[in-house]
C-alpha cells in the first residue's frame, strides 16, 4: 500500500521545470508580448502601407538596376575621405581615452568625485550617436570633414574609454607596486606600470572601433560632415537610383575589406 | 663592465625597428591624409567662437515643449522595444541557419551572407530605404530596427551554437530525437542565457539607435532633434540630448541589472 502512495506522489513523465518555475516562465514571456503589442499598437502604424510595399520595392530595385557605372570616377574622393575622417577620427580617440579612462577605472583614479565625472563622460559620449555628434560639430567647423573626425572621436571615446577601464581594473598589481617601490612619479607609473598592461587591450578595441567607425562614418555626410554619404545623400534626393547602387556596392566593398582586415590585425596582437 | 646605465621599458612592437617603421608609416599617413582632406581652414579656426557661442545658447537648456520632447522619446522607446521584440524571433532561424553544426553547408552559407549583408549597411541608410517603400514614421524605423536587432542577435546565437561541444547534440541525437527535438533538448538549454542576455543588450543599444533614425524621417526624437537643430534651437536641442543621455544611461543600468540577475 505505501509502496502505491509513493508511485502517486512522484510523476511518471520527467520535466525540467516545477509548476512554479513554469508558471513564472510564462508570465514573463507573457509580459514581455505585452509590452511588445502596446509598444506596436501605440506607435499607430498605417498598416495599408504593407500594402503596396511590395510595388514601391520592386519600382525601386528596377530603378536601381542596372547601375551607373562611369559613376565610380566621382566616388574615388568621398571614399578616400571617409576612409580618412574613419582613421583620424580613431587616432585622435586614443589619446583623449587614455586618461579618462584612467579616472574612470576604480583602481587608478583620484577619488569618487574624479570617478564620477570619468563614468559620466564615458556615458554621455556613448549615448549620443555619431550622427547626432556630426549634427553638432557641423554647427561649431561648418560643413566638412573636420566635423566628421571629431564626432567619429566623440562618440569612440566612450566604447575605447570604457574597454579600457575595464582592462584596467583587471590589471596585476603587483608590477604597479614594483614600479612606485622605485619611486617613480605617478606619471610614470602610468606609463610603465599601467600602460604597458592595458597596450593589447587598446590596440585590439581601437582596431575594432575603426571598422566600426568606417561604417558610421559612410552616413555622416547626411548631416554635412564629410565623406561618401555627401554623394550618397545628393544622389537620393535627385532620385538617381542607378547611382546610388554603385555607392552602396563601394561601401559595402569598402566595409567588407576592412572588417576583413580588423578581424586579421586583432588576431595577430592577441 | 659595460652595464647600461639608463633603462628604457621594452616596446609593445617587439623591436626598435618595428616601432620606427610604424612610426614612418604613421607620420606618412598623417602628411598623406592633410594633403587630400578637403578642409576649409579658415571655417574651421572661427569654430572655437562659435561652440562658446552654441554652448551659451544651450544654457540653460529648454524643456518648455516637454510635452514634445515625451512623445518622442516614448515614441522612440515604443520603437526599441516593438523592434526588440520582433528582431528576437526573427533571430533564431537566421541564427540558427548561420550554424555550422546544424545545417547543411548551402543553407549554412545562405545564412552567413544574409548575416553579413544585413549587418554591412548603417542604420542609417537601411531607414533611407525603408521610408522610400513605407512611408515617412516609426514604421520605416522599426523595420530598420529589426534589420540591426536580428542581425546582430542571429549572428551572436550562430557563433554560440557552433561553440557546443559536440557531445550535447550526440546525446540528444542517440536518444533517436528528430531535429526539432534536438533543437528543444540540445540547441535551447544551451542558448537561452545568452540568447537572453544579448537580446537585453540588444534592447538598450535600440534605445540609443531610435535617436538617430528620425534623422531621415523614420519616427522618434531623432525627427524632433535633428529639426531643433536646423533652427537653430539649441536650447531645446540639449534638452533633448540631455534626456536621451539620461535614458540610455537609465537603459544600461536596467539593462545590467537583469543580465546580473539572470546570471
Amino acid at each position: 500500500m505505501t509502496e502505491n502512495t509513493l508511485h502517486h506522489d512522484y510523476p511518471q513523465i520527467w520535466k525540467r521545470y516545477t509548476p512554479m518555475e513554469t508558471l513564472k516562465r510564462y508570465l514573463g514571456y507573457a509580459a514581455i508580448v505585452f509590452i511588445a503589442v502596446w509598444s506596436v499598437s501605440n506607435l499607430e502604424i498605417p498598416w495599408f502601407y504593407f500594402l503596396d510595399a511590395h510595388v514601391q520595392a520592386a519600382d525601386l530595385l528596377e530603378r536601381m538596376v542596372p547601375p551607373h557605372w562611369p559613376f565610380w570616377r566621382k566616388i574615388v574622393d568621398p571614399l578616400i575621405e571617409t576612409l580618412h575622417i574613419a582613421t583620424l577620427g580613431t587616432v585622435f580617440t586614443v589619446f583623449i581615452a587614455f586618461p579618462i579612462a584612467i579616472l574612470s577605472a576604480r583602481n587608478t583614479t583620484f577619488n569618487r568625485t574624479t570617478w564620477f565625472i570619468g563614468r559620466l563622460i564615458l556615458v554621455t559620449s556613448r549615448s549620443v550617436n555619431t550622427v547626432v555628434w556630426g549634427l553638432l560639430f557641423v554647427a561649431i567647423f561648418g560643413p566638412g570633414p573636420v566635423a566628421g573626425i571629431f564626432s567619429v572621436a566623440a562618440r569612440s571615446i566612450g566604447f575605447v574609454g570604457k574597454l579600457i577601464a575595464e582592462a584596467i581594473e583587471e590589471i596585476d598589481h603587483g608590477a604597479v607596486e614594483a614600479i612606485e617601490a622605485t619611486g617613480a612619479s605617478g606619471l610614470k607609473v602610468l606609463l610603465i606600470g599601467v600602460l604597458p598592461q592595458v597596450m593589447p587591450v587598446i590596440m585590439g578595441t581601437i582596431i575594432y572601433r575603426w571598422d566600426i567607425n568606417i561604417r558610421e562614418s559612410t552616413v555622416l555626410g547626411f548631416v554635412g560632415a564629410g565623406g561618401i554619404g555627401i554623394v550618397l545623400y545628393s544622389s537620393i534626393n535627385l532620385f538617381a537610383w542607378h547611382e546610388v547602387s554603385v555607392i552602396l556596392l563601394s561601401i559595402f566593398g569598402v566595409v567588407i575589406v576592412s572588417e576583413y582586415l580588423s578581424i586579421k590585425v586583432r588576431s595577430k596582437i592577441t | 663592465m659595460s652595464y647600461p646605465t639608463t633603462w628604457s621599458p621594452p616596446t609593445f612592437f617587439g623591436n626598435r625597428f618595428v616601432r620606427y617603421a610604424v612610426l614612418l608609416a604613421v607620420i606618412g599617413y598623417f602628411v598623406f591624409s592633410y594633403l587630400t582632406l578637403d578642409a576649409d581652414w579658415q571655417r574651421i579656426l572661427k569654430g572655437i567662437p562659435r561652440a562658446m557661442d552654441i554652448f551659451e545658447r544651450m544654457f540653460p537648456p529648454d524643456f518648455s515643449r516637454w510635452k514634445l520632447l515625451a512623445r518622442g522619446v516614448l515614441e522612440s522607446v515604443q520603437m526599441a522595444f516593438a523592434a526588440s521584440f520582433f528582431g528576437m524571433i526573427i533571430a533564431i532561424p537566421v541564427g540558427l541557419c548561420a550554424a555550422g553544426n546544424l545545417v547543411p553547408k548551402p543553407l549554412y552559407y545562405a545564412g552567413r551572407f544574409f548575416l553579413g549583408v544585413s549587418r554591412t549597411f548603417h542604420e542609417i541608410i537601411i531607414a533611407i530605404f525603408f521610408v522610400k517603400i513605407f512611408g515617412f514614421g516609426p514604421l520605416a524605423g522599426v523595420l530598420t530596427l529589426i534589420v540591426a536587432s536580428f542581425s546582430f542577435i542571429g549572428k551572436m546565437l550562430a557563433e554560440d551554437i557552433e561553440n557546443m561541444r559536440p557531445g550535447k547534440l550526440e546525446a540528444i541525437k542517440a536518444t533517436g530525437a528528430s531535429f526539432p527535438k534536438l533543437l528543444l533538448y540540445a540547441v535551447q538549454p544551451h542558448i537561452l542565457p545568452r540568447y537572453i542576455g544579448v537580446s537585453i543588450y540588444r534592447l538598450d543599444a535600440n534605445i540609443r539607435h531610435s535617436t538617430v533614425v528620425g534623422i531621415v524621417g523614420a519616427g522618434g526624437i531623432g525627427q524632433t532633434l535633428a529639426a531643433s537643430f536646423s533652427r537653430y534651437d539649441y536650447g531645446f536641442s540639449f534638452a533633448i540630448l540631455a534626456t536621451i543621455v539620461s535614458l540610455v544611461f537609465l537603459g544600461e543600468f536596467f539593462s545590467n541589472w537583469i543580465r546580473g540577475r539572470l546570471r
